[in-house]
């Protein structure tokens, strides 16, 4: 099985609003699937449908090779799954909650307590382990849940926003948690709002935006489509105007920042040699030179403002 | 088939804890589910002095395990919705039956366990249990009965615990006083009857009455028959409905 998701005109609708629209993709072993879009694109709908949550009014979504339709229980049976709107039980304690995914999950006990301290201590909670949910911070809460979502091993892991709004210690270390999982054969289905996070974490990325799949690649790949994104930074020996570095040809926007300019181009060879000829023509020097690949927000920001 | 069965008969069992540790092992439930019921069978023994103690504390067990047997079962739902636990459980591999059976297994433990309370004071009392057995029966399929009837009632999807809560109070009050624990099955009206015919806990007050009393206005048997078939109709019911709107919580 080289998919482990395979998502085939996924579709759901709100009172005539179309949350997500005819959607296909699909999620291969091992990999760091990231799934980006901003507020209201579609991306918890289509986590929630993947997941079985939310039932979709067409097409179809298969979980290591299980219709989440037809056979619910088999394809749940090895998801892990940390929801964007979930929560821990904060009348139990973070012991209680994790034996509590262990029964429904049906793994047995000793099994259960021997995953259950481990992923707590990975996840610097198990001095805490009985302590009510209750007295716990918002990333201690989150790395609860995800320490929920791994009790059963699972083969695949969906994330919603998982880092959101978190301290950076707890963001640090359930990213590091994230990274190890392709070591352990686990594929991750990853949605976030942060693109640094993305851009570093995943190896395929697909951008909704109104509810259609914009774009799907590696994030290198979508990042050198967007070539008329690319830019140079560069700076002189002495001040010169902006105005005095428009007549160059392939310039598309300048922008000054401090002492150094940042020029859009279409082709980046071309700008370099005729700004070495600029400056050679009027006796500068070219302190620093640097090309600029669009980050993964810019090419987002681009793709969904087309959309 | 029966593996499958038998699995997630295993899981509702983990529902079932949490369901006891959250919600049920809380004063405020404990109070409620044996005080309301004991205040309006101490209302009726004051204002009621030609009724026998018996009547009156055969008519306190069933409302003791009606109210609390219903008394936590309908907010379970709304209320995790509403705290965002319910989507956790859904994305879970269990079925809705499992989670059902679960709120039912918990509602049902307590509802006979708090059975306890009003069977002692009635023994205090000076009443006799004519006949163990049937009150030990009568107490469990009632309790399995009332427990999905619970169920039934937080099957609207509102996730607000207080909505669910009034259409809940409003329904238990109405079959408390329709059911011949205030006023004896013979001594109703006709129509009376024929409402009260509708209602389970006539059913169970009467077997109740049968083991403290030795007076029943059905036969035993019948008691007991239409005690299961309202069990088994009450938690088909909460399934399908909830299998119907639980997607509409979240």
């Amino acid at each position: 099985m080289d998919h482990v998701v395979e998502v085939q005109n996924l579709t759901k609708i709100y009172n005539k609003l179309v949350a997500v629209d005819h959607i296909n993709f699909e999620v291969k072993k091992g990999e760091i699937f990231g799934f980006l879009g901003p507020n209201g694109a579609g991306k918890t709908t289509t986590v929630r449908m993947l997941t079985g949550i939310i039932k979709p009014i067409e097409g179809h979504a298969i979980i290591l090779g299980h219709d989440i339709q037809k056979e619910p229980l088999k394809a749940k049976q090895n998801i892990g799954v940390v929801p964007e709107t979930s929560n821990a039980y904060v009348d139990l304690s973070a012991w209680q909650n994790m034996m509590l995914m262990a029964e429904l999950y049906g793994i047995p006990k000793k099994e259960a307590e021997a995953r259950a301290e481990d992923l707590l201590r990975r996840l610097s909670l198990y001095q805490r382990k009985n302590s009510k949910v209750k007295g716990f911070s918002k990333g201690m809460k989150q790395r609860l849940i995800l320490c929920m979502a791994l009790i059963n091993d699972p083969v695949l892991v969906f994330l919603d926003e998982p880092t959101s709004g978190l301290d950076v210690q707890s963001s640090r270390m359930i990213r590091e948690i994230l990274l190890e999982f392709p070591k352990e054969g686990k594929t991750i289905f990853l949605t976030t709002h942060n693109m640094d996070e993305a851009s570093h974490l995943c190896d395929r990325v697909a951008i909704i935006n109104h509810g259609k799949i914009a774009a799907i690649d590696r994030p290198a790949t979508l990042k050198n489509t967007i070539k008329k994104l690319n830019s140079i930074e560069i700076s002189f020996d002495s001040t010169i105007k902006a105005e005095n570095l428009s007549k160059i040809p392939h310039i598309i926007e300048i922008r000054k920042e401090g002492d150094k300019f940042i020029i859009s181009t279409d082709d980046v060879d071309d700008l370099i040699h005729s700004l070495t000829d600029f400056a050679e023509s009027q006796k500068l020097k070219i302190i620093s030179l640097n090309t600029m690949a669009p980050s993964l927000e810019e090419v987002f920001v681009k793709l969904t403002g087309e959309v | 088939m029966t593996f499958q069965f038998l699995d997630q008969l295993k899981r509702s069992l983990g529902i079932m804890k949490k369901d006891i540790r959250i919600y049920y092992l809380k004063g405020p439930v404990v109070i409620s589910g044996f005080l309301m019921p004991l205040f309006l069978f101490l209302a009726f023994f004051i204002g009621s002095r030609n009724l026998s103690i018996e009547f009156l504390i055969s008519g306190l067990i069933g409302m003791t395990v009606f109210f609390t047997a219903t008394a936590v079962s309908p907010i379970i739902a709304p209320w995790e919705a509403q705290v965002q636990t319910l989507e956790r459980l859904i994305s879970c591999p269990i079925s809705i039956t499992t989670l059902i059976f679960g709120d039912m297994l918990a509602s049902f433990i307590f509802g006979i366990l708090i059975a306890i309370l009003p069977i002692a004071i009635g023994l205090a009392m000076g009443t006799h249990i004519t006949n163990p057995i049937i009150l030990i029966l009568g107490l469990l399929l009632g309790g399995v009965c009332f427990s999905s009837f619970g169920l039934i009632l937080s099957s609207p999807p509102s996730n607000a615990p207080s909505n669910i809560m009034m259409i809940s109070s409003l329904v238990r009050f109405s079959l408390v006083f329709i059911s011949g624990i205030f006023i004896p099955l013979e001594n109703m009206p006709y129509w009376g009857k024929i409402i009260a015919s509708f209602s389970p806990l006539t059913y169970f007050t009467d077997l109740t009455r049968y083991t403290l009393q030795g007076t029943n206005y059905y036969p035993v048997l019948l008691d007991f028959i239409l005690l299961l078939g309202f069990s088994a109709l009450f938690f088909i019911l909460a399934v399908k409905l909830h299998q119907r709107t639980i997607y509409k919580r979240l």
